[in-house]
């Protein structure tokens, strides 16, 4: 079901040659909270672990979908094959044969029967597999419940499956419990599993992070000739940058449910642009003693989903944050309690002053502060700021007024960045105003 | 299950000293009653029922003789034959209980863990509802119930026990599922297209059942204790129906005060060494299967001497 | 304290040794010789990395120094800490050691930190275990001390386990095993569980550790780039056996063993162009096979690697590898019987580990 007609030729072409286009996906969860609410009957915090995700699957590209854990690259993977439920927004599935279905609107038997057409690789090969079946059994499972084969036929299926993944001779292979192989081989039955339903697209959730480094690189490499052999189209999901410079075609970083830079390989790599895309580049260990880790690295870990901060997500953390990306109070009790941790004596003499800075967590842009008396309070603050005069909070702080015993700070207010078109790729950071302004709206 | 036989067997073998020991003697002792249940009519030299042979009535309360091993009681009964077929009946209503309560708890445990949401909450609240119940006084209402439609028989007084036993069943099923359900296979399976009836039969069952035999062999232990109670209180089986050690527990506890306490003494022994062999069975499979509680036996490392020719340096 | 009464007789000695140490453990079919005689020293204030695929014995070596091993198993050879013969301490003797001057970071924290108890909980036990009668200033003193070198925020002090990140817990890790300036600290896999840019912070930590707190280091990882990034030499161990050790620059650059060589090109880093792989598995260390361990899959090997156990030998500047190949490109003389190349058995692609 096309949501809208296709005009230009063009279009028409790149069209076709889609396979899966999601639209402004959001994937959220609603979070139970403690006994005690759920015995009030109070919603739980929800959680958007995918949040308005837009891209464009062509047909055999291999697409990383890069980001730490927390950034709903799996929830993305699972969404991808109906696994998780859509929020809000679409995902649309367009065959080869059939033409395009909706792959959010889905439910029940329609959605099963998708995955003759859209399968999966997991991380853990060994939790993947069902302890007591067989890999005859496990292998062959899906052309039973598909109805797709039975007796010599079935078996015949599987064995043909067990070759192209490399499991040969197979009669070793048939008859083994998943506790019986070495990490590889089970990975390959899981493969094995993926391929024998001959899908079009395989979403791949990091499907060499627990295996070892000797092997690693033989499931890529079998990965990369099963796309050649059968015309996979490929999701690669990892965190692990190195394999997916080598192994994708296209790169999407995602950051707390985002897409923050989306663009070919060799540009991602060789032009970073968002500083979040560099941080993680730069972060990685190289085994190679020449090369070493640079001393700016973000500060902190990715924040909780639930509530994420203001403005860009990634501002707290990001090393070439400036005034707009959306400064607010949670930053401002980051910001003391890292200048606590410079020196020995500043936290005994300025906690009192400054009191309890627990109900800064409420994510606001206006943060009130201090205990013992407004000009001791800007007192420390000058402190703090004469420390790091260029840190870009002070920066995001359009005034800071006497209230009671200490000091009200205002932030100025700012939206997350949209994806812009920047150079060869699409980033969402301030530091990329729109350049297409006008072609975009087309 | 042909292939995983010697390997639980093996895993229990394994087990250190006491653990395995108490395994075997309550092997071996619940095999000999085994055996009395199966070939009852062959080993009892009398029918439980009998209280005359050729038309001669036996003594009432007579004395150990060579007609009467262990003597009669006072309904005229061989004691010996009431204890061979006693087996039969007690293993008869335990196994039939402890098989109702598995197909029944069992299934309602994964559903109820599979599905969860509110089917989940009733279930889980009804079988709550009935755990919370003394066991004893559940088996005397079920007991009564059933006496009207079913009588005194064995099927009354196992279906008046498999009641008690569904929850526990349910319970450890359900707990597992749940856990079980979060499990990367059952991901997998959703991704392969299997519906939820499959994802259970092929990908839960399989998994969720194993602590379910230790649960049954002690559980049969209970059931025989709470099947004897019945019986005691004249609630079970009735004494023309089948032989039952607890009614002749009971019948026999006048003749205890007056000094014979021989017919009491005997179902007790019975009652107490049944219940003793299932309870040693349970405990034996529970460390053989559950790895927490399993300590295997370890071989001391034994580092052989270096040989000389290993240490040539250049 | 014990350290520094150590530290003035013994300033350019090893900190640690261990000559010809086996750990083996019992399991049914016998002993796994996890770690089958290895030998190195650890200096003071040095990172030695210890690397190789999971099941090489890593993780059991660095138990086995800090002598937290499973029941069943056994030590044997020798190893000398700060001049105490280690292997032959009461098991008391060996309790007090740990904590004190020898200390382990572990590769998940949460499951080290009682939930229960607030961190200054934490601090609170941990000193007052080793040092009796410790004050509570003292503790709180010593432990905000060892946080803010962390990066961990006094306001966190009376904070829960679980309140905390997965870095932040690592940091926790770190600093509670550091609050007693322990002299020998081995961390197993310290970074696995965590997210790129927080292992990259806590590289740096530890990279730093021996400029505030002069301790010595083994860390265990199967991650080359992390040696890389955070060590001053590198062990290389393969089916219970260090195969090659020395600088980390002169490992990476002109690695002597085939293992470490095959190792580093199956590496996938940013600078990879093409895929390699080693092919087969690691051994049985039950029956690890004869001769060099890594025979059955080295690229190089030769007759004599089946048949006769390569020597650790000293390649220059302490830059230490047992391979016969080694040898020989070093001038060894071998016999063109024993410099035949082995007649491998064929490797099925799916025999991997």
């Amino acid at each position: 079901m096309p949501t809208k007609p296709d005009t230009a030729t063009t279009e028409n072409r790149e069209r076709s040659a889609t396979v899966l286009d999601l639209d402004q996906l959001a994937v959220h969860f609603q979070l139970q909270g403690n006994a005690l609410s759920r015995l009030l009957g109070l919603k739980g915090r929800v959680v958007k672990a995918v949040d308005g995700v837009s891209l464009r699957l062509a047909r055999g590209e291999v697409l990383g979908v890069v980001g730490e854990s927390g950034s709903g690259k799996t929830t993305l993977g699972r969404a991808l094959l109906g696994l998780a439920p859509t929020s809000s927004g679409s995902i649309t599935y367009q065959s080869a044969d059939r033409g395009p279905r909706v792959v959010s609107e889905m439910r029940g038997a329609e959605l099963r029967g998708l995955r003759t057409d859209l399968q999966m690789v997991f991380q853990d090969p060994h939790a993947a597999l069902n302890p007591s079946m067989t890999i005859e059994e496990a292998v062959g499972h899906p052309l039973v419940i598909h109805g797709m084969a039975q007796g010599p036929e079935l078996k015949r299926r599987v064995e043909e499956a067990l070759d192209k993944v490399g499991l040969s001779p197979t009669e070793r292979f048939l008859t083994k419990l998943p506790s019986d192989l070495s990490g590889g081989q089970k990975q390959r039955a899981v493969i094995a599993r993926a391929i024998i339903l001959d899908p079009e697209v395989l979403v791949a959730d990091e499907p060499v992070s627990m295996l070892d480094m000797s092997v690693r690189a033989k499931i890529l490499q079998l990965m990369l000739d099963l796309k050649r052999d059968l015309g996979l189209t490929y999701v690669y999901i990892t965190h692990d940058l190195a394999t997916a410079k080598y192994f994708c075609d296209r790169i999407a970083i995602m950051y707390l449910g985002r897409v923050v830079e989306i663009g070919p390989t060799e540009e991602i790599f060789d032009h970073p642009r968002h500083p979040y895309t560099k941080a993680l580049l730069a972060a990685i260990p190289e085994p190679d003693p020449e090369k070493m880790l640079p001393r700016n690295l973000p500060r902190g870990e990715i924040p909780d989903a639930a509530e994420p901060p203001l403005g860009c997500s990634f501002h707290p953390r990001c090393p070439e944050a400036v005034r707009g990306c959306g400064w607010e109070s949670r930053d401002l009790r980051a910001l003391v309690e890292e200048h606590w941790t410079r020196s020995d004596t500043a936290f005994d003499d300025e906690q009192q002053i400054l009191g309890d800075l627990e109900h800064l967590d409420a994510p606001s842009t206006t943060a009130t502060l201090g205990s013992g008396g407004s000009s001791a309070v800007r007192g420390i603050l000058d402190r703090i700021k004469g420390e790091d005069p260029d840190e870009p909070l002070w920066s995001g702080v359009t005034s800071i007024e006497d209230t009671g015993p200490g000091v009200t700070v205002h932030f100025e207010k700012a939206g997350p960045p949209a994806l812009r078109r920047a150079g060869g790729v699409d980033v969402a950071c301030v530091l990329y105003p729109d350049e297409t302004s006008d072609r975009d709206e087309a | 299950m042909a292939v995983r036989m010697p390997h639980w067997f093996r895993q229990i073998w394994n087990t250190k000293g006491l653990s395995r020991w108490i395994f075997l003697v309550g092997l071996f002792i619940t095999l000999v009653f085994v055996v009395f249940a199966i070939f009852a009519p062959w080993i009892a030299p009398y029918h439980f029922n009998q209280t005359a042979v050729d038309g001669v009535k036996f003594p009432k309360l007579g004395s150990a003789s060579s007609d009467h091993w262990l003597g009669t009681n006072d309904q005229f009964y061989d004691i010996a034959s009431r204890m061979i077929w006693g087996a039969r009946t007690g293993l008869e209503v335990v196994v039939m209980s402890v098989a109702f309560a598995g197909v029944i708890g069992v299934p309602l445990g994964l559903l109820s863990g599979f599905v969860g949401g509110w089917i989940d909450r009733v279930l889980v609240f009804l079988m709550d509802a009935i755990y919370a119940f003394p066991s004893l006084l559940l088996a005397i209402v079920f007991a009564f119930l059933l006496k009207n439609t079913l009588g005194g028989g064995v099927v009354a007084a196992a279906l008046s026990l498999t009641a008690i036993y569904i929850p526990q069943y349910f319970r450890v099923v359900r707990n597992t599922t749940v856990s079980a359900r979060e499990a990367t296979y059952v991901e997998a399976a959703r991704a392969i297209g299997a519906p939820p009836l499959t994802i259970m039969r092929k990908y839960l069952f399989g998994n969720v059942v194993q602590s379910v035999p230790v649960l049954g062999t002690l559980n049969a232990a209970d059931a025989l204790g709470t099947l004897a109670a019945l019986g005691f209180l004249g609630l079970g089986i009735q004494p023309n129906e089948a032989s039952e050690w607890g009614y002749d527990l009971s019948r026999a506890l006048d003749d205890a005060q007056a000094g014979n306490w021989l017919p009491a003494f005997w179902p007790g022994l019975m009652i107490v060494l049944l219940i003793t062999g299932l309870t040693f069975v349970g405990e034996g499979l529970n460390e053989g299967i559950n790895p927490a509680l399993r300590r295997r036996r370890l071989q001391k490392v034994v580092f052989p001497a270096r040989t000389a020719g290993e240490e040539v340096s250049s | 304290m014990t350290v520094v009464e150590h530290s003035a007789h013994e300033d350019d000695g090893p900190v640690l040794e261990a000559r010809d140490l086996r750990v083996w453990y019992a399991t049914d079919r016998g002993p796994v010789r996890a770690v089958d005689g290895v030998s190195f020293q650890i200096r003071r204030g040095e990172i030695l990395g210890l690397v190789g695929e999971s099941g090489c014995g890593k993780s059991t070596l660095g138990r086995g120094l800090i002598g937290l091993l499973p029941d069943g198993s056994a030590r044997d050879g020798e190893l000398e800490f700060q001049g105490l013969d280690l292997l032959h301490l009461s098991a008391r003797e060996q309790r007090d050691l740990r904590g004190t001057d020898l200390a382990m970071i572990f590769q998940e924290p949460l499951t080290r930190l009682n939930p229960l108890m607030r961190i200054s909980e934490h601090f609170e036990e941990t000193l007052r275990t080793h040092e009796k009668g410790i004050s509570k200033d003292e503790v709180r003193r010593r432990s905000l001390e060892v946080l803010r070198v962390m990066g961990i925020p006094p306001t966190r002090y009376r904070a829960y386990p679980h309140e905390f990140s997965g870095g932040m817990r690592q940091r926790l890790m770190i600093a509670l095993a550091l609050v007693l300036r322990p002299a020998f600290v081995v961390a197993d896999e310290p970074t696995t569980a965590l997210d790129v840019l927080v292992e990259a912070q806590i590289i740096r930590i530890l990279h730093d550790l021996r400029r505030e707190y002069d301790t010595s280091l083994l860390l265990i990882t199967h991650n080359l780039g992390i040696i890389a990034e955070a060590c001053d030499r590198v062990a290389v161990m393969y089916a219970g056996e260090i195969v090659e050790i020395g600088d980390a620059t002169a490992v990476f650059s002109h690695p002597k063993h085939p293992y470490t060589r095959e190792l580093l090109r199956s590496t996938i880093s940013l600078s990879t162009t093409g895929l390699n792989y080693i092919d087969g598995a690691p051994p049985d260390l039950v029956e690890p096979p004869s001769g060099c361990h890594f025979h059955p899959r080295c690229p190089d090997a030769m007759r004599i690697c089946a048949e006769r156990d390569p020597v650790d030998r000293d390649h220059g500047d302490g830059h230490r590898a047992a391979c016969w190949a080694a040898d020989l490109s070093d001038g060894l003389s071998l016999s063109e019987d024993e410099r035949a190349p082995l007649e491998r058995e064929e490797i099925a692609v799916a025999d991997e580990a």
